[in-house]
């Protein structure tokens, strides 16, 4: 593929260390935002979208995170479109599987961050199961659910997280199914970093963010993120310019408390913004690499066809 | 086995092969007898092939385990069996007519009651096996060893290698309780002492050829599994299913071992999507299931094609649709294999012809992933997945490989390049540093050739030529299929997958009585091998042999497939939804009525 390969460690078998070519010799500066922009978004003009991807290059920025270590994983909706206007390595999945793919890569990739976006019909309608599995499994792996309870890619449908009432072309007599709580969903799940924040809050977003990336574990945020074309102003009551208020999650909060957490996710809209709950356990690829060390220390200096080579011996 | 009994005083007398049925429940550790049976044959040098059935229950229900030993070729677990041990009525009165007329039926007389109809038709030798196991071994083992027992009688009725045997029993009880080997040995050698050649005639294989190397005796699933590791696969997700669940319970106890890691997912869409994440990440990985997890499969796989990412995908049939069958062979996923899922897909399916291919099969399908960027599907089923065979032992040095990603920098990548020649590109995992600064998105969405979405005609047009180009590259670098018999003749029987052995012994049948038969095994589904057509104008009759239905036009999924390539209405179909596989003279029946039929309608 090249001709400026570089020199490169030795290959190995185990997934858990990929040989990474060395840095050049030249200091590597954090990225500007014309090198982290790809393609201009082709969200609505006034989307909340907009500052959560404004906010994502910021993190990038102030993180001097590498180009090729950017790894941003999507679903479908008008929210997934956001690998698309990222320029590193990106993947747009399937509808509501962005969750397992991310986790293929973070299993077996563990010299990567991997960001996943999605919306609040990925995450708690078509992905719903698989939001509970990443979470129980502690899959090393930072979530944004860019919720703005409503279907707009399709053009207002339902959502799950449609409050009752909410009147759309699929109920056009107001939503009758009771609404998803994503707090109380990912506390009980058993996500180990779970945020709310919202897109009128740029600097608050960021802090998330910024949170959530540095938690050993599933870090889920939830970004209430208005859809203006078939929600507009959804949101208002948690916007202190639209007359709302925003208010934080309270000082004494205890993070490590499954009841407070769950409690703080009982308030009406607008609620709490914040870390609802934060704890550490320890995560799947943790688990694994431990497994797979016990199990190597058996076949330590071995070969891969002479540990093989050990199973055919007991099948002659 | 030629040699039967006759009425005369017993004797020894030599065999080259024998088919040994044995039937009881499935709690019975019956498959532990067959198990040791093929594990010797395979130690000895001999040929061995297996062929059981279970039920789709936890415990209880009638299950079998048939063996078929030979000292030359065995092809498939043979038709009628020369010896059937019978532990219950109901394996007695449902297996009876599974018996070569003259054949012996060892039945346990503690709870067999003999038909005097059948006497006369079959050898009976009652053996109170139950009663017997309980002396040799004490009464609190129950129905417990009289597996043990009966494989004792096998022994001594075949007089097999006993110091063999005796080691292969130690072997599996390796690591329990010193009394467990013990009891199991008594078992065993109370069983062998029965005085059984004073009653009936004993055998005795004649020596079989010296072959080069060892033979290593293994399942399909086995194989397959180990094949996976051989090539150098070292992340895979799945759901269990049976009979898949063997193939993911091997490799989440041995990838550890290699740095790699299986991982049991929530579902079947969450096991392809973390397959294909990994593969993402810079490797091939495997997901599989069977039956309708293969069909939940289907967006993952069709994003793949898309992507154009490689995954090995591997396929364990059953009888379908539905939950269908669960422990039933049939072979009706070639249409979803080749065709599932919306939109033109076309990726690669390949099926492994026995167990020993199998192993290979593994390691074609990766290689072929990996140099077209395409999801492969291995096509295999039931039967070969539980079928114990013996094959010689790969050369595991020379055969391994190492797949770790190369994350050297590039100067620059596109995913999508439309200029690669015959349209195949390889995928640049996260992680490698671009030079330019352009990195691609790899995406379900139609695309430009940096992975950004179009809607443009003229991309579509081309990208999908793209997809289809690199699969019609791959069609012509592979091998023409070898005719097995002479390559012209009347009929030529074609199948594809297990089916591969009895058709093989169909076509040494019939050429032995003077018919014109020769057979075709199509390992490469899709895209198909070069020069079928030649093939196929050497035959006035090729009739392709599935276990399958005949459709709504006549035609199985294979035989469809044919006459939709090559528009020869002289393809038609043999078929068959017993759910078990097939018997050589059902086959060759089965072709002659076509032959007769045909000719009329001519």
């Amino acid at each position: 593929m090249s001709d400026t390969k570089l020199e490169m460690p030795p290959r190995t078998g185990d997934i858990t260390s990929v040989p990474t070519a060395p840095l050049p010799t030249e200091e590597r500066k954090g990225l500007t935002k014309k090198e982290i922009a790809a393609d201009h978004p082709t969200w609505c003009p006034g989307c909340g979208d907009f500052s959560v991807l404004a906010l994502y290059f910021k993190l990038i920025e102030k993180r001097k995170l590498w180009h090729e270590k950017i790894t941003t994983v999507a679903g479908i909706g008008c929210s997934s479109r956001f690998p698309y206007f990222v320029q590193a390595h990106g993947a747009h999945y399937i509808h509501g599987r962005a969750l397992p793919f991310a986790s293929g890569i973070s299993l077996s990739r563990p010299d990567l961050h991997v960001f996943v976006f999605g919306g609040d019909g990925d995450a708690f309608s078509i992905g719903g199961n698989h939001l509970n599995h990443t979470a129980r499994k502690n899959i090393k792996m930072t979530y944004v659910i860019m919720d703005n309870w409503v279907y707009g890619l399709t053009k207002k449908q339902t959502s799950p997280t449609s409050p009752l009432g909410f009147k759309s072309k699929t109920d056009i007599w107001g939503a009758v199914d009771h609404p998803i709580n994503p707090m109380k969903q990912l506390v009980s799940a058993g996500a180990t970093f779970i945020a709310r924040t919202t897109h009128t809050n740029p600097n608050h977003v960021l802090q998330m963010m910024e949170a959530a990336m540095d938690h050993d574990g599933f870090s889920v945020i939830e970004c209430l993120s208005e859809c203006v074309e078939f929600y507009e102003g959804a949101f208002d009551a948690s916007n202190p310019r639209k007359g709302g208020v925003f208010n934080p999650v309270p000082a004494d909060h205890d993070v490590t408390d499954e009841m407070a957490a769950y409690k703080l996710a009982d308030a009406a809209f607008p609620g709490y913004f914040g870390i609802f709950y934060k704890t550490n356990r320890p995560t799947k690829n943790a688990n694994e690499q431990k497994i797979n060390a016990t199990m190597q220390e058996k076949v330590k200096g071995l070969k891969d066809w002479q540990i093989l080579q050990k199973n055919f011996d007991r099948m002659k | 086995m030629t040699a039967a009994p006759t009425g005369g005083a017993p004797k020894i007398a030599k065999v080259s092969e024998a088919i040994i049925r044995i039937a009881g429940n499935s709690q019975d550790g019956i498959q532990a007898i067959g198990g040791f049976l093929a594990r010797l044959a395979g130690r000895s040098e001999q040929e061995v092939m297996t062929f059981m059935t279970i039920p789709s229950t936890i415990s209880g229900g009638p299950s079998i385990f048939q063996v078929r030993i030979g000292s030359g070729e065995v092809l498939s677990s043979g038709d009628d069996a020369d010896v059937l041990l019978a532990f219950y009525q109901h394996s007695y009165q449902d297996h009876i007519s599974s018996l070569k007329p003259g054949g012996i039926v060892v039945y346990d007389s503690d709870h067999v009651e003999p038909n005097p109809d059948w006497k006369g038709q079959y050898h009976h030798l009652g053996v109170p096996i139950s009663g017997l196991t309980v002396e040799a071994i004490g009464g609190t083992a129950k129905d417990k060893g009289k597996n043990l027992y009966a494989l004792g009688l096998i022994a001594r009725m075949f007089d097999l290698n006993v110091p063999k045997l005796t080691k292969l029993i130690e072997e599996r009880f390796t690591g329990k309780d010193q009394s467990i080997v013990n009891n199991a040995l008594s078992a065993f050698h109370a069983g062998y002492s029965y005085a059984l050649g004073s009653v009936i005639d004993t055998f005795q294989f004649v020596e079989s050829q010296k072959r080069g190397g060892h033979q290593v005796v293994m399942n399909g699933n086995e194989a397959l599994g180990f094949g996976l590791i051989a090539a150098g696969v070292r992340f895979g997700a799945g759901y269990p299913i049976t009979p898949w669940s063997d193939i993911m319970e091997l490799l989440r106890r041995e990838l550890p071992k290699y740095g790699g890691t299986f991982v049991q997912c929530e579902d079947e869409i969450a096991s392809i999507s973390m397959a294909i994440g990994a593969s993402y990440g810079g490797r091939v990985a495997v997901t599989g299931s069977s039956g309708p997890g293969i069909s939940l499969k289907t967006e993952g796989l069709g994003w793949a094609v898309m992507s154009e990412m490689p995954l090995i995908v591997i396929d364990i049939q059953r009888g379908g649709p539905s939950t269908g069958m669960p422990t039933n062979v049939e072979q009706s996923d070639l249409n979803i294999a080749v065709f599932g899922g919306h939109g033109d897909s076309p990726r690669v399916v390949l099926a492994p012809a026995n167990v020993e291919d199998c192993f290979y099969t593994a390691i074609e399908a990766v290689n072929i992933a990996r140099k077209y960027s395409v999801p492969v599907l291995i096509l295999s089923d039931q039967a070969i997945s539980t079928r114990i065979e013996a094959f010689e032992e790969p050369n595991l040095e020379k055969v391994c490989q190492d797949l770790t990603p190369d994350l050297a920098p590039i100067p620059d990548h596109k995913p999508y390049d439309l200029a690669a020649a015959d349209g195949i590109t390889r995928h640049a995992p996260p992680g490698t540093r671009i030079m330019s600064g352009k990195y691609p998105v790899v995406t379900g969405l139609e695309h430009d050739e940096m992975g950004h979405p179009t809607g443009s005609p003229k991309l579509h047009m081309s990208m999908t030529a793209k997809r289809r180009k690199k699969l019609q590259a791959l069609a012509a670098t592979l091998p023409v299929p070898q005719v097995y018999g002479p390559p012209e003749g009347n009929v030529l029987l074609v199948g594809w997958g297990s089916t591969q052995g009895p058709l093989r012994e169909a076509v040494d049948r019939a050429r032995a009585a003077g018919d014109s038969v020769s057979a075709l095994n199509i390992r490469h589904i899709s895209p198909l091998p070069p020069g079928l057509e030649n093939i196929f104008a050497g035959f006035n009759h090729v009739f392709v042999v599935e276990i399958n239905d005949e459709g709504l036009y006549g035609y199985g999924q294979l035989a469809g497939l044919l006459r939709a390539r090559f528009c020869d209405p002289k393809i038609r179909g043999i078929n068959k939804t017993d759910g078990l596989t097939w018997k050589v003279k059902d086959i060759l029946q089965r072709a002659q009525t076509n032959v007769t039929e045909g000719l009329r309608k001519l």
